[in-house]
């Protein structure tokens, strides 16, 4: 049963090997310069960024310490247990911080669907396919393009400045950033739709909006509803952060027990913050798989 | 024309009548509708009740706003002194970006050979260091940023470490499922040449990901130049620090100037590197030798 195949003698071999070193070697050199450019351009970088690897490693034991520390009561009668020996302790603010906990979701809510809203209303202007007048639509284009490129905690700044501290210059922020970053995905959805059904009823003289109802919405409509969802997932976690700066949400009490060394605060927080993500993303995975399949169902 | 119309408009009842699906959605199919659409829109007024918005507010706070769009104009850095810190900074934001995503490509790389169904050692390995990644990607960067200036106080090497470990959340998710919709049709034809463990994964994986992988390093290398520049809001290096310093002392056409210096980054960025990723990409698909 075993056979043997019958083997190259040795000088067809090498002939062999020669042209197939030969066929490798300009691809080689190209790819050693390349990774001599990025090894150069990150020591340079290194340099830029002040990396200092000996205050890494010397301090390494910071981090690991930290865990250490924020897993530790560090007051009271239960000072110096792990925190999840008394849970009760451990997360004695539970009921304060489920409501903030909600709030956040809530400005990450509101965020999302406020700019969905705004990059609804304009995506269909930024498409090259149904927007005729160029002017209009690179402008639109433009306007997204600084919508997302500017971060939401910077338009938080600014807006606290002018809608006082709180949760509203929260959601505006999210909402500004979210219209940006959503209305460049729905436009390239909207761009790339099939353009007989568009055809279809510009020929029975239906009106723009007519148009956009009757043969883009229904191409569009799941794709949309999936990237918002995906997006909620990002901004739920943009709120949990809206607080550092003062706009609301759970990041408030999460930076003050940072910075005044609630060391089991930090720990309980910061779980309430992973679980609720985490329960958010594997909701809008789920739901999203669902449009998906819904999408491809004939 | 006119007896064709009419014919259809005739036919019209008859036509309902034997689809009516095609005419009018099932009240089923229209309840769920309705129900989502009222769910989600309750939730709505109820999240501006809840967080306070009031219209008065909103309607003094775009006025304040206004004035202070008008106040940003024209962009104006201040100095020359003040010029030269703010371009500092923004190498400073770029230099943050670079390192930390290449460091984050290089770590997740390794997580997320272990973490995909078909690379990987075993499934307990696999299931942890699947789980290991949610629990990093659940924590914000700015988060993350916190803890690094613990380690290594404040400056930019906070920031790399903290756009790095923010990253090989997302890098080892996104990975592991490149790898898992890798072909496996090279990995069959090295085992059948008797090729190890490893060849197959350096000869039959590895040139399939490799492009998908170098686009995903690019598309974050540009999205975090983007977040490096909130990063510095906490200390973590970077023109943060100077946006959130010119906001706090209302300096506004500093503010605009800096924000123009970001779009404009993020611009010179985005070209160069949609200009890698063709290449990158273009290459791959070249017909194999």
């Amino acid at each position: 049963m075993a056979t043997s195949l019958p083997r190259l003698t040795d000088d067809r071999l090498a002939a062999l090997m020669q042209a197939y070193h030969d066929a490798v070697r300009a691809k080689r050199l190209r790819s050693m310069a390349f990774v001599c450019i990025v090894i150069g351009l990150m020591f340079l970088s290194g340099w830029v960024a002040q990396v200092d690897l000996f205050k890494l490693v010397a301090n390494f034991g910071n981090f690991f310490s930290y865990f250490d520390r924020i897993m530790t009561f560090d007051s009271g009668p239960v000072a110096g247990q792990r925190v999840w020996t008394d849970p009760a302790e451990w997360f004695w603010g539970l009921r304060k911080w489920l409501i903030l906990l909600a709030d956040t979701i809530l400005i990450g809510y509101l965020g999302t669907a406020l700019g969905a809203i705004g990059a609804f209303l304009l995506c269909f202007s930024a498409a090259a396919n149904l927007m005729p007048n160029p002017w209009l639509r690179s402008g639109v284009k433009r306007l997204f393009e600084f919508c997302r490129t500017v971060p939401e905690i910077v338009f938080a700044l600014i807006f606290i400045i002018a809608f006082g501290l709180g949760p509203i210059p929260g959601v505006l922020a999210i909402a500004l950033h979210t219209m940006g970053a959503l209305g460049k995905l729905f436009a390239e959805v909207v761009e790339n739709i099939d353009m007989k059904s568009v055809e279809g009823s510009v020929s029975t003289g239906a009106s723009f909006s007519q148009t956009v109802r009757f043969a883009v919405l229904p191409q569009v409509l799941s794709n949309f509803a999936s990237y918002t969802l995906l997006r909620f997932e990002i901004n739920v976690r943009g709120a949990s952060v809206m607080g550092f700066v003062g706009a609301g949400g759970i990041g408030q009490d999460l930076i003050e027990a940072i910075r005044k060394f609630y060391y089991a605060d930090v720990s309980a927080l910061l779980l309430l913050i992973i679980l609720t993500v985490t329960v958010i993303d594997l909701g809008t995975e789920r739901l999203r798989h669902a449009l998906i399949s819904r999408e491809e169902r004939p | 024309m006119k007896a064709s119309s009419q014919g259809i408009g005739s036919d019209l009842p008859a036509l309902k009548a034997r689809y009516p699906e095609h005419f009018a959605a099932s009240w089923t199919k229209r309840a769920a509708v309705v129900g989502v659409v009222t769910v989600l829109s309750g939730l709505f007024l109820f999240g501006f009740w809840r967080l306070d918005f009031s219209l008065d507010r909103i309607l003094s706070g775009i006025g304040k706003l206004g004035t202070l769009v008008l106040l940003m104009l024209p962009p104006n850095p201040g100095s020359w002194a003040k010029f030269f810190t703010f371009i500092h900074a923004l190498a400073e934001t770029v230099a943050i970006a670079f390192l930390g995503t290449l460091l984050a490509a290089l770590v997740a790389f390794p997580i997320g050979l272990v973490a995909a169904r078909n690379t990987t050692v075993n499934r307990l390995v696999q299931f942890a260091s699947r789980r290991l990644l949610d629990g990093i990607r659940g924590i914000d960067t700015l988060i993350w940023a916190l803890l690094w200036i613990n380690v290594v106080g404040l400056g930019p090497f906070a920031g790399v470490l903290a756009i790095m470990t923010s990253d090989i959340g997302t890098f080892g998710k996104l990975f592991s499922e490149a790898i898992e919709a890798a072909d496996r049709k090279p990995v069959e034809g090295i085992i059948s040449t008797g090729g190890t463990r490893l060849h197959q994964i350096r000869f039959g994986i590895l040139p399939q990901v490799f492009p998908v992988i170098a686009g995903q390093v690019l598309y974050f290398f540009e999205s975090n130049t983007r977040s490096g520049t909130i990063i510095g809001i906490v200390g973590a290096g970077g023109i943060g620090l100077h946006l959130a310093e010119q906001i706090r002392t209302l300096e506004w056409q500093a503010v605009s100037f800096l924000v123009l210096l970001i779009l404009v980054m993020v611009a010179v960025i985005d070209a160069l590197s949609a200009r890698l990723r063709r290449a990158i990409i273009g290459r791959s698909q070249q017909p194999p030798m």
